[in-house]
């Protein structure tokens, strides 16, 4: 972003702030206003101004072509369709290949050539790509990605900058079991008071990894009974366990009848999501390209990614039609 | 933390890599745990075969009597052979998510759905085998005086086993291949290392295929040994076997081989 | 929650959704499934592709190989263990040996597709063709027809049924594997079933699953009376008789 659009955001984000905490003390039926392009958590707040935003079409991307895949999952497939459907508002030419598979088949897809650029998590690419073991994963964000980003080099991949949000493990139940333990909120707590004697369900591999049941075993010496499958939330609906290995951005952590408790050690590594870029495409991209990429993940916090979840393991609606409405409702697109 | 097996990261690949894995333990890619070995894999092929076996067995016991009785009486085809046909077609996996809800995960939801599948080309050839016997054996049994069930169990049974047996070992392919989504549904298999990526590797995935190849190679083998054993000895060769078929008109019999 | 993101998304960005109600409780909706039944036509029609594709190239191979298995007897053993050793190989392991090879896509869907049908199509034509009666052969022989005439005039016709009753078997068992086809790339019901880029709520969603795979059960049964009603046109003196 250049000075002059900054200096603007920073303008908008201390006005937007002084509006909200302003419009708090009052009934704050939020969500009236419905006119296109008017935010408002607040009373006739500006809009940022579109113009700062809008993805501009840049005649010097017309005939470059790119080809972004992604992994076979609802977030990968909204991330795939973010990235493309942006890039192709900048004028270029998007192949789709939003179906590549496990981390491993994506990563020989990317070298190969046959992808430009996919979406992985820092903690998959330091544990499955670079050899880094999960509990010497960096658990600071920007060391993590550091890490990540010069092993990538040695790759010849370069990793963009990391999305605001993350997706990682986070131990989830239903209300009523929460209640059956006293409502703990974090993951020590639940373990002195659920102890050995509770089931905890996750994907098969979850019982094979430090950063998952045996992490829990030996950092907090919880060891619940281990229910191998993949049902995750559908497990606790069927009362096939009382706690289950979910992810931070699943649709289902905004329903209120999940309660999900703190990694107050900070078991879980970071998994923040970076387009890995093969070298050779990245002058394909521009600086223009890098930039739209960035500019369209600034938004992505948890929460507005678990709600694009939402909307297609919920809703039932289609990945390409959610990004849209994405870019659209953060005028990134029209 | 140290562990009592290498770091082996890089060291070998492809199918090198997947035989270290079955013979010697080592750390898993993301490491802390000892993964491997024969140890690890025999345990695993042996709840492989376990999950496996039950499922098939109970599916001889629920496959063979129906087919029996319906290829007795001469009646139920459409049942036996185009309704277990179509029973082929059902995806495995969507039927084992499908069952969590009502059943939940564990064995005996992955053994309901491997018996499942294992019961059409069973019940078919059961049916196809005894109805081929001749019209002409089964009056001659009866005017010597047997009972219809001493007749399904003295003539028919022993003339169609060579074609059950068949159909056994059809399903017994079909089920062992199956049972790597166990792991899906609580139990671990030899689908374990293909399920876990980031723990076995490209190697695991290698040699738990190569394992459930060999263990479909041995099953198979070992039942058409069994089927050989039980062939009464008129009927091994079967050069008159032809002249059997040609007068039997079933219209489409589903089986599958015979020798 | 971050003001800049809310200022730029809009309040009204985040629905509020309680997780009750069929659909949102993942369960079996049948207004669901009539508002989106279209969306499965698409995928049905690759389904039939691959399975029609892949039982046509298997059967062209395992044909040919079986005739020349007739000619030659000696080679039935070592094609009966090689088709034989290539069925055994888990359906899910076969696309992940050949994804190096062939690549994502349709390709190595109908690859591995193809290689599960040689067998059963195999044995059932020789099988179909070594029990054709010796005498309705040593009468054509003896009214002079050649080897190739008596396979094409008496041979194979009197070896339809059974060769019919594998091809039965090979379709309806392709069907069931074609969708794993998703694993590979592929397209088919495979997709639908198990993922959710088709917007239609993947594998936890009881409505589709079941409307997915009753599809694949659907497309077995009609595809298999369409070669049992083919057959029983084409051998009327084999319908079912009493002896």
């Amino acid at each position: 972003m250049n000075t002059t659009t900054r200096a603007f955001t920073a303008l908008l984000a201390v006005l937007a702030l002084a509006f909200a905490v302003a419009a708090c003390g009052s009934s704050s039926s939020s969500g009236s206003d419905t006119t296109t392009g008017t935010s408002s958590t607040d009373t006739g707040a500006p809009t940022p101004a579109a113009d700062t935003t809008m993805i501009k079409k840049d005649p010097a991307n017309a005939g470059k072509t790119l080809t972004i895949g992604s992994k076979n999952f609802a977030e990968q497939f909204i991330l795939g369709e973010i990235y493309s459907q942006a890039l192709e508002a900048a004028g270029f030419t998007v192949k789709k290949q939003l179906d590549l598979g496990s981390e491993q088949i994506a990563l020989k897809a990317l070298k190969a050539g046959n992808v430009d650029a996919y979406p992985e998590y820092t903690g998959t690419a330091l544990t499955s790509f670079y050899r880094v073991k999960t509990q010497d994963v960096p658990a600071d964000p920007a060391q993590s990605f550091d890490l990540l980003k010069s092993d990538a080099a040695k790759d010849n991949i370069t990793a963009m900058p990391q999305t605001p949000f993350q997706d990682t493990f986070v131990v989830t139940s239903t209300q009523a079991t929460a209640k059956k333990y006293g409502n703990p909120t974090t993951i020590s707590e639940l373990a002195a008071k659920a102890g050995s004697k509770t089931t905890l369900s996750g994907f098969p591999e979850c019982r094979q990894r430090t950063d998952c049941l045996l992490g829990l075993n030996s950092k907090y010496n919880w060891k619940p009974k281990f229910v191998s499958s993949q049902g995750k939330y559908a497990d606790l609906e069927a009362k096939q366990a009382e706690f289950t290995m979910g992810f931070g951005t699943d649709g289902e952590q905004l329903l209120k009848k999940y309660v999900h408790y703190a990694d107050d050690k900070k078991l879980f590594p970071p998994y923040y999501v970076s387009l890995l870029t093969r070298n050779d495409a990245v002058p394909k991209l521009g600086a223009g390209g890098q930039k739209v990429i960035q500019d369209v993940q600034k938004p992505l916090t948890e929460k507005v990614m678990a709600e694009l979840n939402s909307r297609v393991s919920i809703d039932k609606k289609k990945p390409e039609d959610v990004a849209a409405d994405y870019l659209k409702a953060a005028h990134f697109i029209k | 933390m140290s562990l009592p097996c290498p770091d082996v990261a890089g060291r070998h690949s492809g199918f090198v890599d997947a035989f270290d894995l079955i013979f010697h333990h080592r750390e898993s890619i993301s490491g802390g745990v000892c993964v491997g070995g024969p140890g690890e894999i025999g345990h695993l092929a042996l709840l492989h075969l376990e999950v496996s076996l039950v499922a098939v067995v109970i599916a001889v016991l629920i496959a063979v009597p129906v087919g029996l009785w319906l290829g007795h009486i001469r009646k139920g085809e459409f049942l036996a052979v185009s309704v277990s046909n179509v029973g082929r077609a059902v995806p495995s996996l969507a039927l084992l998510a499908f069952f969590v809800a009502f059943l939940g995960v564990g064995f005996t939801n992955v053994t309901l759905v491997l018996t499942l599948l294992a019961i059409p080309p069973i019940l078919t050839n059961t049916y196809v085998g005894t109805r081929q016997v001749e019209a002409e054996t089964v009056a001659a049994a009866r005017g010597v005086g047997l009972t219809e069930a001493q007749i399904v169990g003295q003539v028919e049974l022993p003339l169609a086993l060579p074609t059950i047996f068949a159909g056994i070992r059809t399903s017994a392919v079909a089920v062992v291949a199956t049972a790597t989504i166990a792991p899906l549904a609580n139990v671990q298999s030899l689908g374990t290392p293909i399920l876990e990526p980031q723990t076995y590797g490209d190697a695991g995935q290698l040699a738990a295929a190569i394992v459930v190849a060999l263990i479909t190679l041995a099953v198979d083998a070992g039942l058409g040994m069994a089927q050989r054993a039980v062939t009464p000895r008129g009927l091994k060769v079967g050069t008159h076997a032809p002249e059997r078929r040609r007068r039997f008109s079933l219209g489409t019999p589903a089986k599958t081989e015979t020798t | 929650m971050n003001a800049v993101v809310l200022a730029q998304l809009g309040n009204d960005f985040f629905q509020k959704r309680t997780g009750a109600g069929c659909v949102q409780s993942q369960g079996f909706c049948p207004s669901w499934i009539a508002d989106h039944i279209n969306e499965y036509w698409g995928p049905l029609g690759e389904h039939v592709f691959l399975t029609l594709v892949s039982l046509a190239i298997g059967f062209g191979i395992a044909f040919t190989l079986a005739i020349l298995a007739h000619k030659r007897r000696w080679l039935t053993g070592p094609i009966t263990a090689v088709t034989g050793a290539l069925y055994t190989i888990p359906s899910v392991a076969a696309f992940f040996l050949l994804l190096p090879i062939t690549g994502r896509g349709n390709l190595t869907a109908i690859v591995a597709l193809t290689t599960y049908t040689l067998l059963i199509l195999f044995r059932n034509i020789t099988t179909g063709l070594r029990n054709v009666p010796v005498d309705a052969v040593d009468a054509a022989r003896g009214m002079g027809l050649t080897d190739n005439q008596i396979l094409r005039q008496v041979e194979l016709p009197l070896a339809l049924p059974e060769i019919l009753a594998g091809v039965r078997i090979a379709f309806t068992t392709t069907v069931g594997l074609a969708t794993l086809a998703f694993f590979a790339g592929g397209g088919g019901l495979g997709e639908q079933i198990y993922s959710e880029k088709a917007g239609t709520g993947g594998i936890f969603f009881k409505s589709n699953v079941v409307v997915a795979g009753g599809l694949a059960i659907l497309l077995a049964a009609v595809g298999d009376l369409i070669i049992l009603a083919g057959q029983r046109i084409a051998l009327p003196w084999r319908r079912v008789g009493n002896a």
